[in-house]
């Protein structure tokens, strides 16, 4: 008994200065175990008298308890340091690269037919495309400009070999073939399809015979057709103005010029004021202060009745815009034949 | 068109300074394209007149002249020109002038005698283009006048741009005309009297094709002098249109064009041969035309013909053999009314456009005939002389002379424009656009449209004349006002939106290309097919219609590698044209890809390695993954000639094959000087258009069992169809299945290969035994022994 006190405290000096699960599990089993010295002392408790037996038990349960409880505070601590330093030997740099596929991009042409949509969808137009190889009747004639007329000249059409194919109407020899010079076939097509009302969005590519600086052989057009009854000049000011502004998110200047398409009547250009100069004239306005954008006007009734619309209830407007030129001027686009040369580094900025 | 704006002050003069005239005809349509100044900046040009001439003594070429002009002085000027003689006038460069191009005269020593100055050639003051010598101004020139102000150079020429309907524009007058209803200025036109007759000479005109032709007005001129010069102020007003000057008789009638807008022609008399017949062209009729050009004439070709030949190709141009030329005395005069329809695109099928053509073509004031030819015999007469013969007017009756009326409804100006507009503005704007009215009623007026207005034909074109003299932009701005219906919406209905976002979130970049491609890339990749082609390309590599959006992918690659680029990953949707089976044209939406270089842009995480079919292939399936239902598609070996004969599988639908996936041909990637392999697909977008509805199936609580085989089939055995066999011997209980490993090498038969399969086994109400499973898999060991010689490993 006389070296219970001695082996406590050596067992307490083992515990703390064990280094790891497995030493201080051997101390346990040394001073705690079965056969441990101080479980062994309780065997000796037999020797003692029956006045002295219980102090002496409880004495040396005691100094167990002090040692069991160094063992499990110890435990602790070393585990947290395990943990610890298997956190420290796993700690990586989180400003290395992710594992990444990587991310495409929309063309900013269909970016801006995109943008184009969404305005336009909001307040319930809808969108309708068409060919490209279209007929003279669909491209021109009824849109109110027969052959020879003055206004094919600004258009500048392609014409397609007929030879290669058969036209399931027989009407081959009758008709001639062109790339659509304009979005506008799709407003014919639309209102030989569908009653009033309309109002949808026809945008695609279309051609003209042009190449140079400012002008590419294919380029997009947005249309837009609206007919119902009681649609005024007044309403189509009002569309063209909200969309302008809308597009462009800015309460930017719009105007309108009389002009002349031979399917709308009254015609009109439309004219933002210059986004680069706000109107104070520079090289991307001609130091005018104002940009052409779009061309619309109120639905031609040569055009209604081409196409069998009652223009005594009926009436309409239609409008159409540039998708490359709306596109340059949003995103600063300096160049158009940028947006046909698909080069990598001029795509991934979209 | 362009116009001096002194000439147009002189008919209407508002207080406008000049951009707020180019704003104010611009805004009413008429687009101004450009306001130029008519001469070039110089200053201290004078006119003067030489007194004296003596040759230099030391020069050949030179001559000292003495000058009147500056001040009261005679001043001493050395001059090389060889028309240098006494008695002209001539500009005037004083010492201390500044010519164009900022070129200053000082006084100067030439060959030892002293020059106070220069006489100046035409091209030296960059107004004109002679540079034969001396430019000789007119005998009543004043001498010491400043040149700018004897010539009235502070002036610009306004450049309008006119739209097609707008004819009556095409001339000073139907601008000042304009310009006069919009500042509400009356117009001063010249005085034009008819010129009384001295001879009795008649030319018979025979109207042949009255229906193209309907009036003819000409008139007999005899003994003018074509020696006379163009006077300067004539000469001036044409070049400030961009013409130049001829002789005489051609520039009085440019003048006349330029001034009324009646395009005029002049036969010379003695080159005629009886009657002025106007006709159609007889088939293949020769002509030699007033630039050199020699045509041949079709039958849809008006012409102006005497009775043995055709003398000009009618209101297009002149014939040679009967031009005016320095020899000619006697003229005669045409000026006549061709309908539209009857000229136009004619001029263009001889590849020809001429100031008459755009006019005709357009609509000519089908009353300005007379007046115009009265003009031009008075300006002719005035400066060259000459004996006139009476106006012979030749007419027929056409449904174009007789006067056009159009009703306007009070309601449709509200109905139309948006808003009421007074009834005095109405009849105050119109009238001032020279309407007149015939009649006015409850509703509304009727109108009569001036002779020169082909573009005023129905209602609503009198709409547009309003709101563009009351102005477009005071027109009142309003929101239309649509009905609120809900659309069905289609839940199923995938839009091209899903395809590009699949792909963009897939690493691949949207190109757009030409749907017009080289032939030759064309002839390579679809070898079988013949595309369409133009009529009329903008240049060789762009004359046929991609039969596959392949061309512009492969061709915008082979752009990138030149440009260093090494990964490329493009997307592209659009139509290809292709003709089916009947050879009808079909122009059919598809979606097509490409990849190229490296499968992960490079990184520190591993090895870049280069993509392989199954990098594209992956990409495809998760494409049609967006249908949620790939199971609708499947893909098969297949050939296609782009394409890898070992590495391309037709993509299908059911039966229907609705696109290709493969690496491009070896032989394709040498021709596109690719260095590395590419991988591309298409795929109609009709197949992907719609996506299955969501059907919710019960969801299993009891425990799921999986085992493996791994199976030695032939190497040419293709994976879908152990698949599927698999799937048929499993029956119901077989949950999933999982290819997880291929092998093919040691240890295994040089044309076998080792598939492993996860077979994972479930029932949805109840635990599944042993002997279940176990007679489930030994089922589908049986089929795969039976059907592809299978061997367990």
């Amino acid at each position: 008994m006389e070296n219970l006190q001695e082996l406590i405290e050596e067992a307490l000096n083992l515990v703390s200065g064990a280094h790891d699960l497995a030493a201080l599990d051997q101390i346990r089993v040394d001073y705690l175990g079965r056969k441990g010295q101080l479980t062994s002392l309780l065997k000796t408790l037999g020797k003692l008298s029956n006045e002295e037996r219980p102090a002496a038990g409880a004495k040396i349960n005691e100094g167990k308890q002090q040692v069991q409880a160094a063992i499990v505070a110890k435990k602790e601590v070393l585990e947290t340091a395990a943990i610890n330093q298997k956190l420290a030997a796993e700690t990586i740099d989180v400003t290395l690269g992710g594992r990444a596929n990587g991310r495409g991009s929309l063309h900013p042409v269909t970016q801006t037919i995109g943008r184009i949509k969404a305005i336009f969808a909001s307040v319930g137009y809808s969108v309708e495309e068409g060919p490209e190889v279209e007929d003279d009747y669909h491209n021109f004639e009824a849109l109110n400009i027969p052959a020879h007329h003055p206004a094919r000249a600004m258009h500048d059409t392609f014409y397609i070999d007929k030879s290669g194919f058969t036209d399931k109407r027989n009407l081959k020899d009758k008709v001639d073939y062109v790339l659509r010079t304009h979005t506008s076939p799709v407003q014919v097509r639309t209102m030989e399809a569908n009653k009033p009302p309309i109002r949808v969005i026809c945008p695609g590519r279309v051609y003209r015979c042009d190449s140079d600086l400012t002008h590419t052989p294919m380029f997009h057009q947005v249309e837009g057709l609206v007919i119902d009854e009681d649609v005024s000049f007044a309403d189509l000011k009002g569309t063209v103005d909200q969309f302008l502004k809308s597009f462009f998110e800015a309460d930017v200047p719009v105007r309108f010029r009389p002009s002349y398409f031979p399917f709308t009547e009254p015609s009109a250009e439309v004219d933002i004021q210059c986004t680069n100069c706000g109107g104070d004239g520079c090289r991307i306005c001609s130091h005018t202060g104002w940009l052409e954008v779009m061309g619309c006007g109120m639905v031609h009734p040569n055009v209604f009745e081409a196409s069998n619309v009652d223009t005594d209830t009926y009436s309409g407007f239609a409008f159409g815009m540039g998708v490359e030129r709306l596109a340059m001027l949003r995103y600063g686009v300096n160049d158009l034949r940028l947006f046909f040369e698909n080069d990598v580094k001029f795509l991934e900025q979209f | 068109m362009k116009i001096s704006e002194s000439w147009l002050r002189e008919w209407v003069n508002p207080k406008l300074t000049t951009d707020e005239l180019a704003a104010q005809i611009t805004m009413a349509g008429l687009e101004v394209d450009a306001v130029e100044p008519v001469a070039e900046a110089f200053s201290g040009v004078i006119v003067g007149e030489i007194l004296f001439v003596e040759q230099h003594q030391d020069a050949d070429k030179l001559r000292v002249c003495q000058v009147s002009g500056l001040n009261d002085d005679i001043t001493q000027v050395v001059c090389g020109a060889p028309n240098a003689r006494v008695g002209i006038k001539v500009p005037f460069a004083t010492v201390g002038a500044v010519l164009p191009g900022d070129f200053k005269i000082k006084k100067a020593k030439l060959r030892g005698v002293e020059s106070f100055g220069m006489l100046c050639a035409q091209s030296e003051l960059k107004l004109g283009d002679d540079n034969d010598g001396l430019w000789e101004l007119s005998e009543d020139a004043p001498v010491g006048t400043d040149l700018r102000e004897y010539l009235q150079l502070n002036d610009t020429a306004i450049d309008v741009d006119l739209t097609p309907n707008r004819s009556d524009c095409l001339s000073l007058k139907g601008i000042a005309r304009e310009v006069g209803v919009l500042n509400r200025l009356s117009v001063a036109e010249p005085v034009i009297e008819p010129v009384s007759a001295t001879l009795k000479d008649k030319i018979n005109i025979n109207l042949v094709a009255s229906d193209a032709c309907p009036r003819y007005v000409g008139r007999i001129i005899r003994d003018i002098d074509f020696s006379k010069p163009t006077p300067l102020w004539i000469k001036e007003r044409l070049r400030r249109a961009d013409i130049g000057s001829k002789d005489i008789v051609v520039d009085v009638t440019n003048y006349v064009l330029l001034e009324l807008g009646q395009p005029m022609h002049a036969f010379d008399l003695t080159t005629l041969e009886g009657d002025i017949q106007v006709r159609y062209a007889q088939d293949k009729e020769p002509l030699e035309l007033l630039n050199g050009q020699a045509v041949e004439l079709a039958s849809n070709v008006l012409v102006i013909a005497d009775d043995k030949k055709a003398v000009a190709m009618a209101g297009i141009m002149g014939g040679s053999q009967t031009a005016v030329s320095s020899e000619t005395k006697d003229i005669l005069l045409e000026s006549a009314f061709f309908v539209p329809t009857a000229i136009a695109g004619r001029a263009r099928e001889y590849g020809l456009h001429t100031d008459s053509s755009h006019r005709f073509e357009r609509g000519v004031d089908y009353q300005l005939q007379e007046q115009a030819i009265e003009r031009a015999t008075q300006l002719i007469t005035d400066i060259a002389g000459g004996q006139v013969a009476p106006v012979v007017v030749a007419e027929a009756e056409h449904s174009v002379l007789s006067t056009k009326t159009v009703t306007l409804r009070r309601e449709r100006i509200l109905k139309g424009l948006g808003f009421e507009l007074p009834d005095t503005e109405v009849v105050d704007i119109l009238q001032r656009l020279g309407l007149v009215i015939s009649e006015t009623n409850d509703s509304g007026w009727i109108f009569t449209v001036p002779s020169y207005r082909f573009d005023i034909e129905i209602e609503a074109d009198l709409l547009e004349e309003l709101a563009r003299i009351y102005g477009y932009n005071n027109l009142p701005t309003t929101s239309v006002r649509m009905g609120m219906e809900l659309p069905m919406h289609q839940e199923t209905a995938l839009g091209l939106d899903a395809v590009c976002a699949s792909l963009v979130a897939r690493d691949y970049q949207e190109s757009i290309s030409y749907s017009f491609v080289d032939p030759k890339v064309q002839q390579l990749l679809d070898p079988a097919s013949k595309p369409v082609a133009l009529q009329n390309p903008i240049s060789a590599d762009m004359s046929v219609m991609r039969t596959s959006l392949w061309q512009g992918l492969v061709t915008a690659l082979a752009n990138n590698v030149k440009r260093q680029q090494t990964r490329v990953r493009f997307f592209e949707t659009g139509l290809r044209f292709v003709t089916n089976d009947a050879s009808e044209l079909r122009q059919e939406p598809m979606v097509a890809g490409l990849i190229y270089g490296s499968r992960h842009s490079e990184n520190w995480l591993e090895k870049t390695t280069s993509v392989d079919f199954y990098d594209i292939k992956g990409d495809v399936e998760s494409l049609l993954a967006i249908t949620k239902d790939s199971k609708r598609f499947s893909f098969e070996a297949a050939e296609h000639p782009a394409l890898h004969p070992g590495q391309t599988a037709a993509i299908k639908l059911g039966d229907s094959i609705v696109g290709y996936v493969g690496a491009l041909h070896p032989s394709i990637q040498q021709a596109l000087d690719l260095p590395q392999r590419a991988y591309v697909f298409e795929i109609t977008q009709v197949a992907l258009a719609s996506a299955s509805f969501p059907k919710f199936a019960p969801l299993s609580r009891f425990p799921e069992v999986r085992r493996d085989l791994a199976v030695i089939v032939n190497q040419d055995l293709a994976v879908s169809k152990l698949e599927s066999t698999v799937r048929g011997a499993a029956r119901e209980l077989l949950t999933n299945l999982k290819v997880f490993d291929v092998y093919v090498g040691k240890g295994i038969d040089s044309e076998r290969k080792s598939v492993a399969l996860g077979l994972t086994f479930q029932h949805l109400s109840r635990t599944l035994t042993d002997d279940e499973i176990t007679s489930s898999v030994n089922n589908v060991v049986k089929a795969l022994e039976q059907e592809y010689n299978a061997e367990l490993r």
